[in-house]
């Protein structure tokens, strides 16, 4: 009877608690344009590391299209932050990108050559996915401001492309 | 007095205008405009001999390519533009975002 009953009541707790968690879970506009910031600095990062070790055309070029669309993409946000008088905001989710692409560059910094490629390009689909995947069902439904919303819709679809473009590379690469 | 030259300047006018008027129905100019990574309209119907403008608003570069053919780099907040020689039907995307998607249905004159 008392198990059952404290198993009821946890049941209850967690029931009632959800909307809470979920409320507390979902990041502020602060905190999505850190996200989204920080994910497009990362991947500029990357691209970096690829520039200096990759001699394979296409994956150079993948690379330079990645610094270019994530630079412009992250000054669009910059502005807009600015003009909204938003001061991005650090968070757990920053964070833990931050540490997982270092742990990433560490990785890849051992490799060379067609391995390399192999690696990057892997990644960059992966990453991308990942980055796509919080986008849609996390950041762009959290964002209040319309304008944040709209600039992470057209973040999205830009990387959208990017994953195209890196699943491409890495098929030319088998 | 003074109404016969001006008479004669408005013909004049007139022949002007029906020239400026006539050329584009030989070889028109189309614009597809490209905006938050979308090609719009995004399928065109053409002529050989007709001008495909892509008008890009993005701050990112694009292209329009077609697999096994041409290519127009489009840089970011400018235009390129691209003049019809065969008569046929393409897919093209941007190689840089290949979700995005045009397509030209160009025929003969």
């Amino acid at each position: 009877m008392f198990i059952r009953s404290t198993t009821a009541l946890a049941a209850l707790f967690l029931l009632s608690a959800a909307p809470l968690a979920q409320a507390a879970d979902k990041p502020t506009d602060p905190q999505i344009a850190h996200i989204a910031y920080t994910a497009g600095v990362l991947d500029v990062e990357a691209a970096k590391q690829a520039l200096e070790k990759s001699k394979n055309k296409e994956v150079v070029d993948f690379a330079k299209a990645m610094v270019r669309d994530h630079e412009a993409v992250n000054k669009q946000a910059l502005d807009l932050v600015k003009k909204l008088n938003v001061t991005p905001e650090d968070n757990a989710t920053s964070k833990a990108l931050t540490e997982a692409a270092a742990e990433e560059r560490a990785k890849l910094a051992k490799l060379d050559g067609t391995a390399f490629d192999k690696a990057y390009v892997a990644n960059e689909v992966a990453y991308h996915k990942q980055v796509n995947g919080a986008l849609k069902t996390l950041l762009i439904p959290s964002a209040e401001n319309a304008e944040l919303k709209s600039l992470l819709e057209t973040g999205l679809k830009l990387f959208q492309g990017h994953e195209q473009h890196a699943e491409h590379v890495a098929g030319r690469l088998k | 007095m003074r109404t016969a030259p001006t008479a004669s300047k408005r013909h004049l006018w007139i022949a002007l205008a029906l020239t400026i008027g006539a050329a584009p129905a030989k070889a028109n100019t189309i614009e597809v405009t490209i905006e938050k990574l979308v090609f719009s309209p995004a399928s065109t119907e053409a002529k050989v001999g007709d001008t495909i403008e892509w008008v890009n608003k993005d701050v990112f570069a694009h292209t329009a390519t077609v697999k096994g053919g041409w290519e127009v780099m489009i840089p970011p907040k400018k235009a390129a533009s691209l003049t019809l020689k065969t008569a046929g039907s393409v897919d093209y995307f941007c190689r840089f975002h290949p979700n995005m998607k045009g397509h030209l249905t160009v025929t003969s004159p």
